[in-house]
């Protein structure tokens, strides 16, 4: 589980993130939605430490990770899983020396047992005989899929996933949502999408936070969403035709 | 105040480079691979230039000693000074500045906005000490291997250039080589070398780890590495002649 409380980061003087507070549940897909340039990134970027937060607390399975100093995140660091928004892997690594990449860093398994590892992860998400590849030989989904097996190469507690669908077709968005739901539950990690693509909040949203202009807005899951009577979430939620003729239907 | 605020931020990164690597097997592979990529793939260029460098320097040095005063011994000499000295550890440092700085630069920069970085720092991997501290210490290692490749290259460069061209005759020219060789010049070239590697390659690495936006930045870091680089090792050739030799 992972907790936030009373978040506040700005940069040059402008106030990005005012406040946020939420739990994030283990064992559960939580999404973090708003539109473009709201503040999820930044606030995801504080959730795992690559931003200092100027107030308010990151708080780990009860570790107050945003007190602790580069040494002592490292542990927690080993059980953080991420998600690229463009899969960030690795140019010059193959596809499976990827995979194998924090097992090498942080285990001590023979090449052998992290070749298991990576296959097994590789074959979790679909992706088989393209261990040699280069990232830059292969689609931009398979790229997204090779980069959920890194993130669960090292069997990460907490999974982050910034906007993963984002430049995919509709059927493999689809089958990337699937795959961090199946991930979430069978590892049982407390994992954290980033999104603006609605078919993916109403696929996968089990816990939802809609950010506005850096404030925590609403919170609820993907039933409670479609009946909010908030404006500034309506117009979100049902900014495209599809999502206006079902809200027609739903009333 | 700007440079300031940059000397604060390459002293932290230079801080936070040099620690212990994360798995030392992982490092040392790393290191191998770095020497590869930033001297062995370098060689090609480095003789090339030397070799002309060292003919182009006889041939001027020959124009200018027509005074039958003058031994045309020191149409060698000079060549062989003027390598060892200047040529070879500075002419070669600019020109590794563009070939290796810029590759380091593109390198981490691409790196830092494909967010590569990021993925690092986030699995607990210290970047800039796993980016970075190879490439210094493989430049540290390895530039001055090239440096007296290019002395060597240089001068025989110019003991051929005297035997096609017949400026000087080649026994005269290998006379004024050997001609009061001084180890403490080729010292001062090597000390010189180390400095310089570690300019081209710091420089480099924090232009690029600092590369924020798109492809666009990633030039312009490169660019920057390049003519900061190139500065410095002006200044610091100026500081150390100084120091050294006089």
């Amino acid at each position: 589980m992972i907790e936030i409380k009373n978040i506040n980061k700005g940069f040059n003087g402008v106030e990005i993130l005012k406040g946020i507070s939420n739990t994030f549940e283990e064992g559960k897909l939580n999404l973090i939605i708003g539109k473009s340039g709201s503040g999820k990134s930044v606030l995801t970027k504080c959730i795992v430490g690559l931003h200092e937060v100027d107030d308010g607390q990151v708080i780990y399975d009860g570790e107050v990770f945003s007190d602790m100093s580069r040494k002592e995140r490292k542990e927690i660091r080993k059980d953080i899983g991420m998600l690229f928004q463009a899969g960030a892997l690795f140019d010059s690594l193959s596809v499976e020396e990827n995979v194998m990449f924090p097992l090498k860093m942080f285990t001590d398994m023979s090449h052998e047992e992290m070749l298991e590892r990576a296959n097994e992860c590789l074959n979790m998400v679909d992706i088989v005989n393209k261990n040699k590849l280069l990232p830059s030989e292969t689609s931009g989904g398979m790229q997204k899929r090779i980069a959920i097996a890194r993130a669960i190469a090292m069997k990460p507690k907490y999974l982050f996933a910034d906007e993963p669908n984002s430049g995919l077709d509709p059927q493999t968005a689809i089958l990337v949502d699937n795959l961090l739901k199946k991930i979430t539950y069978e590892l049982n990690t407390t994992t954290i999408v980033i999104t603006h693509d609605m078919n993916s909040v109403m696929e996968v949203g089990d816990n939802i936070m809609f950010i506005h202009e850096g404030q925590k807005w609403w919170s609820g899951n993907k039933k409670s969403i479609l009946n909010t009577n908030n404006k500034i979430l309506d117009d979100f939620v049902y900014a495209s035709e599809f999502m206006k003729q079902l809200k027609g239907r739903l009333s | 105040m700007e440079l300031l605020r940059q000397l604060g931020k390459y002293s932290l990164l230079m801080a936070k480079t040099f620690g212990r690597p994360e798995k030392g097997k992982v490092f040392r592979q790393r290191l191998v691979d770095e020497i590869d990529q930033l001297g062995i793939d370098s060689l090609g260029l480095v003789s090339i230039m030397s070799v002309f460098m060292g003919a182009v320097t006889t041939l001027q040095m020959a124009v200018h000693l027509e005074n039958p005063l003058v031994p045309k011994s020191l149409i060698g000499f000079a060549t062989r000074e003027s390598m060892i000295l200047e040529f070879s550890p500075t002419m070669m440092a600019v020109i590794l500045a563009g070939k290796v700085g810029s590759n380091i630069s593109s390198e981490i920069g691409t790196m830092r906005v494909k967010e590569q970085i990021d993925a690092l720092d986030i699995m607990g991997i210290n970047s800039a000490n796993y980016l970075i501290f190879p490439k210094i210490l493989a430049a540290l290692l390895i530039f001055p291997f090239l440096i007296v490749v290019s002395m060597a290259l240089g001068i025989g460069g110019g003991y051929v250039i005297s035997l096609v061209t017949g400026v000087v005759a080649p026994p005269v020219f290998l006379e004024g080589i050997l001609d009061e060789f001084k180890l403490f010049h080729v010292i001062y070239a090597l000390v010189k070398t180390l400095f310089f590697a570690f300019i081209i390659t710091s420089i480099s690495s924090y232009q690029g780890y600092n590369t924020s936006g798109g492809a666009l930045e990633v030039g312009r870091s490169s660019t920057k590495g390049v003519v900061q680089s190139t500065i410095l090792i002006l200044i610091m050739d100026l500081v150390l002649t100084k120091l050294m030799l006089i």
